[in-house]
């Protein structure tokens, strides 16, 4: 890691000016005007003799008497630290790479006021059991001052099996809630006005049915879906790397991404069709400058392939969203906000030619670190949620979910869901976050950091590019591996005591396991959805059901026709879940990845 | 008891894709210098099983994060049970709340082990309690 990065930044600044031939270089230079700095030369140079006296005196004086805890300090990314940053660390920092929020590259942030206009979406994932279950869960959290809803699917939906599968077994409703036909969408949004509400939906292999049936449901309630907000996942690329959720393979999993995005770009303006997603690569071990660069990586991929069909990148790409996760390691997370927008800006107008601002954009919603958690001392979790909150509003998040403390164990409780939307609340009215944009810019670290790990991450991205793209990475298996590797490294300084987990193994104490509350699922919620499903199933007309799957299956043969409008009107005949990803089996193919470790 | 090196199943059951843990455990299994087979995800009982038949493992260690433990577990003992397989033992680890551990163990599940517990227990636990079969 650290001898790659090394190698690009040593690249980068050959570029601008080799080493060799210093007489050329200077001409050529000289012929354009040189980008303006943020540190002049003479700042930098009193600060570098300063810095050189003080190690002299000062520091050296004082490590005699107290030296360091380690010899070298580095942050969780692997990046080496050094004890203090000055101006002249910063010496060829250009203005225009931080710019001024809400202007590229964007680095400072989206909006010119950010928090000052307008907070974060505060919005906390739900999602269990029935589908009124969930309901009830939605409509405490809007009271509680919630403002968007977020839906967590149970396992058998997410992977394309009604609750009658067997592949369903224990495990309906338990992940997330439980949905096989139209009638659960119908219960699960009941009293709920679809054009007053942004949803999020967190559903990838099987997203196009779920966003197909809330289109029919806010039909149902009289809302076009031209005025539904709200974001679907459908990141399929990640669960390949990652989440590991998947119906069929890599490329018609981002054919039907593909078909969506082209879908919404048409008819449903205030759609994110897909958020493209750091967060299970980060949870699935990955350091921070891997998630910035696989994800970011996944987002190009969707870019080249809805450019490859033919749509103009700027009547698709404002509406591309992402989701990070946010870790422990304080100003790393930080800078990563911040790179990412960066990083994108410049991918999108030079890689890309987009012209719109809003597709070059980097919109983003965060979730606390779930892998943070402990389960050891459970309620120490609510001081890590909160520094990890924290740390995605100074990185400029538009939206946020915090984790509760009680998610080692279980799905979270009520008390333990109020407390983390209650944390978002403290760090909104009481943290003074919200009073100046991008307060963390200038910071000497924060900026080394920011620049150090778009570094990194281009140079994951040129490797990936190298290899063909994407598409073809995840099919080698290469985010795969550096991700396994990463994780068995930190599983490894965890154990050998090099990483200290309070509560885990450091500072533990008798009474670990606290007695928390927990959520549990009856086994009476998979007897409710099924018999609810088999009466669906009576009471539909089966022809049109039939009917209506075979056009679904037709579309998938040809990729030319986009199969949202199929698949919208399979489910509106109360087709399921399981039946129109049965359509996808049959003629993809069931995928299944090796078990390789 | 050294006569061959143990062969261990990591078994990912269930439609969940929480694969960290099994991958990390199979890493530090083979590290310590023993026979890992790893299942990959979404493994039915059945698949297991007939895995860890075919494969004449010692273990099969199951790792469960769905919430589907009360019914996974015990679908693979009665399966080795169904297969004359009961003596490969069955262990494993996730999201399992601790009131659920002692029914587990009675429907015979030999341990779990919960978020938390370090790779070298789990090795150390293995090395203890089960045998190489002849």
């Amino acid at each position: 890691m650290a001898k790659s990065a090394k190698k690009v930044t040593l690249s980068k600044v050959k570029a601008k000016k080799p080493a060799a031939k210093k007489a050329v270089s200077k001409k050529a230079v000289s012929k354009k005007a040189p980008p303006a700095l943020t540190y002049d030369a003479a700042t930098v140079k009193r600060l570098t003799a300063e810095v050189a006296r003080w190690r002299k005196s000062t520091l050296s004086r004082s490590l005699e008497k107290m030296p360091t805890r380690r010899a070298q300090f580095v942050n969780d990314s692997g990046i080496p630290l050094p004890d203090v940053f000055t101006q002249a660390d910063r010496k060829g920092e250009r203005l225009e790479d931080l710019g001024l929020p809400g202007e590229f590259p964007f680095t400072r942030g989206t909006q010119p006021t950010m928090y000052r206009s307008r907070l974060w979406t505060m919005r906390q994932f739900a999602g269990f059991g029935g589908p009124a279950d969930t309901n009830k869960r939605f409509k405490y959290l809007i009271a509680q001052g919630m403002t968007g809803l977020s839906t967590a699917f149970d396992m058998p939906a997410l992977m394309g099996y009604d609750a009658d599968h067997p592949m369903s077994r224990g495990e309906v409703g338990k992940e997330g809630v439980a949905i096989s036909t139209l009638k659960d969408f119908e219960i699960l949004f009941e009293g709920i006005k679809l054009d007053e509400v942004t949803t999020s939906m967190t559903i990838n292999a099987s997203a196009i049915i779920a966003l197909c049936m809330y289109i029919a449901v806010a039909e149902q309630q009289g809302v076009p879906m031209s005025r539904l907000g709200g974001t679907i996942q459908n990141d399929m690329l990640k669960e390949f790397i990652a989440q590991k959720e998947w119906i069929v393979g890599p490329r018609p999993a981002v054919r039907i991404v593909t078909d969506m995005i082209e879908f919404c770009a048409k008819h449903m303006p205030k759609w994110n069709p897909v958020s493209i997603s750091g967060y299970h690569i980060r949870e699935a071990g990955a350091t921070a400058v891997q998630e910035l660069a696989f994800t970011i990586a996944d987002g190009i991929g969707y870019v080249e392939e809805g450019v490859k069909r033919g749509m103009n990148v700027d009547d698709f790409a404002p509406r591309l969203s992402f989701f990070w996760d946010v870790h422990n390691d304080f100003f790393e997370e930080v800078a990563k906000f911040r790179a990412a927008r960066r990083m994108w800006a410049k991918i999108m107008r030079d890689r890309f030619g987009a012209r719109d601002p809003r597709s070059l954009m980097l919109r983003t919603h965060a979730q606390t670190a779930g892998v943070s958690l402990t389960a050891q001392q459970p309620y120490n979790n609510v001081a890590r949620v909160a520094l990890q909150a924290f740390a995605a509003t100074l990185g400029g998040t538009q939206s946020l979910h915090t984790n509760s403390l009680d998610e080692t164990y279980a799905l979270p409780s009520e008390d333990a869901v109020t407390i983390a939307l209650r944390t978002q609340q403290i760090i909104a009215h009481e943290s003074g976050a919200d009073r100046v944009v991008d307060p963390l810019a200038g910071s000497y670290y924060v900026e080394h950091l920011t620049d150090e790990m778009e570094a990194r991450a281009f140079d994951y991205l040129r490797r990936i590019d190298e290899m063909g793209g994407i598409i073809r990475a995840v099919e080698e298996g290469f985010p795969q591996k550096e991700i396994g590797e990463s994780a068995y490294r930190y599983q490894r300084e965890v154990e050998e005591g090099d990483r200290l987990i309070v509560g885990v193994n450091a500072f533990k104490s008798a009474t670990d396991r606290s007695n928390i509350e927990l959520l549990k699922i009856d086994e009476q919620v998979a007897r409710e959805q099924v018999e609810r499903l088999q009466a669906v199933k009576a009471s539909r007309d089966q022809g049109q059901v039939s009917a209506a799957l075979a056009k679904v299956e037709a579309a998938c043969r040809d990729e030319r026709v986009n199969l949202m409008p199929p698949v919208l009107e399979a489910v509106k005949a109360y087709a399921t879940l399981g039946e129109v990803s049965d359509v996808f089996r049959k003629v993809w193919g069931q995928y299944r990845e090796g078990g390789i470790f | 008891m050294a006569d061959r090196k143990l062969r261990i199943l990591v078994a990912k059951p269930g439609l969940d894709g929480h694969d960290r843990g099994a991958k990390i455990i199979a890493r530090a299994l083979r590290d310590a210098g023993m026979e890992v087979i790893y299942t990959g995800l979404h493994q039915t009982p059945e698949m297991i099983v007939s895995a860890a038949v075919q494969e004449d493992v010692d273990a099969i260690g199951l790792s469960i994060m769905s919430g589907a433990h009360m019914t996974l577990f015990p679908a693979v003992i009665e399966l080795l049970g169904g297969q004359k397989a009961d003596d490969i033992k069955v262990f494993g680890g996730g999201i399992i709340p601790d009131d659920d551990i002692p029914r587990l163990k009675a429907q015979g599940v030999s341990e779990i082990f919960t978020p938390g517990s370090s790779t070298q227990d789990i090795v150390k636990w293995i090395q203890e309690h089960i045998p190489a079969r002849a």
